[in-house]
């Protein structure tokens, strides 16, 4: 197993399927999840939050792949070590291949991201951390990945601010085309879910923008 | 140089005198009601009256007079506006009468900058007081705030949850020597909602519980300080994750929970970083923190005419351009 990331709750590690399961069942490498303890909180704490998370993050996978989103499988949730087990999507991030296309291409794959997103809204989930750093490109098909703060929810306000984030995110990666890119993020958003969706979500995404308690966030650079 | 900077966001005024490197003077008086809580209009009258003496008193401890003044700053906001508004206006008579420049100061960034002043460089702060809870630090030139309460602050909820107890106001110390005798965890909602934090529900819960009759008093405190306070560690851990900074400090008036303390010490243990808390005077609501980060600023060329000195509300840290490090 190779340590390829680490954030503040989880260490993310690469590895073969069979160096994982013992049987060389798929040749495929693997994502290694695990939600590392804390010592600052106490063990009853510790233990019910990774757990928590843990069975969250593999039942949104499972329910996104059942409305037809693009994003890994899971194959194994371990409960003992709070260790998630799932496909590895090894393609090309967004954020570089959308920089390296002309505009046309560009637009396409932005569509089809506001597809992806559009099933994933309609499975009542939304994904915390939408960036093009966590959409990948393989086999001609855009995957979400890293569901790590995504949580059930289908309220407006959750949906607009999963759309506001990403709107944000593309600003400050992709700020030469941003505009006409998120707008083809919203057109591939209503093919999913319709014209009325789209025009109830960008009126959300305005008031979200406009009143004080929205922070510029960072994390989304 | 020397700041004089007036503090009077909320229920706290005070006056600090400071150089660039020292303390000369750190006075305050803090209007308390016995229900808890502050009406806008009390803690303005408040100021209104005491700002005479405590200016006498701050100039008397640091031996000097106006004329030996530099700068003044003042608390801008963000807080309540008839506080804030005795406040400027104090700042503005001060700086006309003896022809001083005067600056406008974020009171937020003011707890944070004011452990530039013991040698920490680039921190993510943890600022927990009775109605501010948030995690901020510098990126892109301002203050960025990487989670905050989206209800009440963190000490407005551990009062609250002290009163209901009926151990009186403030209720800090009272839960905090409680809870080292609780030995029960009593599940209760955990605070983190997303990025930020919501302690309403925790409180409602701890509440909700504790009229019951069914639980020791000392378990739920210890289980109310455990949930909130793991929660306002994890969102820190977050913002050190994402920034890559390597200090963490720990001010406002929540800050004196020895607790809460020892928890972020491991936490930047276990990451290899360091922490500090500010003693105890300037972690809380005061003068010289405003006086001290209005001097960084004044000296890192912002300049503010009267009319730039309007006071704001709901001052947001990121409207502040840091140009001054």
């Amino acid at each position: 197993m190779k340590l390829i990331a680490q954030g503040a709750e989880a260490k993310i590690y690469e590895a073969d399927f069979e160096e994982v399961f013992g049987v060389p069942l798929l040749k495929e490498r693997v994502i290694v999840k695990h939600r590392i303890p804390k010592r600052y909180r106490i063990k009853e704490i510790d233990v019910k939050l990774r757990k928590e998370r843990t069975v969250r993050e593999a039942r949104i996978l499972h329910r996104a792949k059942e409305f037809g989103v693009n994003c890994p499988y899971v194959y194994e949730v371990d409960l003992r070590d709070m260790k998630l087990v799932m496909e590895y999507i090894e393609g090309q991030r967004l954020k570089e291949l959308l920089e390296s296309v002309p505009m046309e291409e560009r637009l396409e794959l932005c569509r089809e991201v506001g597809r992806q997103i559009g099933k994933l809204h309609k499975a009542g989930i939304v994904h915390g951390d939408l960036t093009t750093s966590n959409m990948i490109f393989r086999g001609g098909k855009v995957y979400l990945i890293d569901f790590g703060l995504a949580d059930f929810d289908s309220t407006l306000e959750a949906r607009g601010v999963d759309l506001h984030l990403l709107r944000r995110a593309m600003e400050s990666t992709h700020y030469t085309w941003f505009e006409r890119g998120f707008e083809a993020v919203l057109e591939g958003y209503a093919e999913v879910l319709g014209e009325e969706a789209r025009k109830e979500v960008e009126e959300k995404m305005k008031e979200i923008e406009s009143r004080g308690r929205y922070r510029e966030r960072s994390w989304l650079s | 140089m020397i700041a004089l900077g007036i503090e009077g966001t909320a229920h706290t005024l005070g006056i600090g005198i400071v150089t660039e490197d020292k303390v000369l003077a750190n006075v305050f008086h803090t209007l308390t009601t016995e229900k808890g809580g502050i009406h806008p209009k009390e803690a303005a009258e408040h100021h209104a009256r005491l700002l005479k003496p405590l200016l006498r008193k701050a100039l008397e401890t640091a031996g000097i007079t106006m004329e030996d003044v530099d700068i003044i700053a003042f608390s801008q906001g963000p807080g309540l506006g008839p506080a804030l508004r005795v406040v400027a206006t104090a700042a503005r008579a001060l700086a006309i009468r003896y022809s001083k420049p005067i600056v406008g100061v974020n009171h937020c960034i003011a707890h944070v900058e004011i452990t530039k002043m013991f040698g920490v460089k680039d921190p993510v702060g943890l600022y927990v007081s009775g109605g501010n809870t948030q995690v901020l630090a510098l990126e892109g030139g301002r203050y960025r705030v990487f989670g905050e309460t989206l209800d009440i602050g963190i000490g407005n909820a551990i009062d609250t949850f002290a009163r209901e107890l009926g151990i009186g106001f403030p209720g800090g110390p009272k839960i905090e020597k409680l809870a080292q005798k609780g030995r029960e965890y009593i599940e209760l909602p955990y605070a983190v909602k997303g990025m930020d934090l919501s302690f309403s529900g925790l409180l409602t819960e701890a509440v909700r519980k504790y009229r019951t009759g069914k639980y020791k008093v000392e378990d739920l405190a210890y289980s109310f300080q455990e949930t909130a306070f793991a929660a306002l560690v994890e969102v820190t851990e977050r913002a050190v994750a994402h920034t890559g900074k390597e200090e963490v400090v720990l001010v406002g008036g929540v800050a004196a929970n020895n607790r809460l303390r020892e928890m972020l010490r491991i936490m930047t243990e276990d990451r290899g970083i360091k922490f500090f808390v500010p003693p105890y005077d300037l972690c809380r609501d005061n003068g010289a923190m405003i006086a001290y980060t209005g001097l960084r600023m004044y000296l890192g060329g912002v300049r503010f005419k009267i009319e730039d000195t309007v006071v704001k509300q709901k001052f947001r840290t990121d409207e502040v351009e840091v140009v001054w490090e």
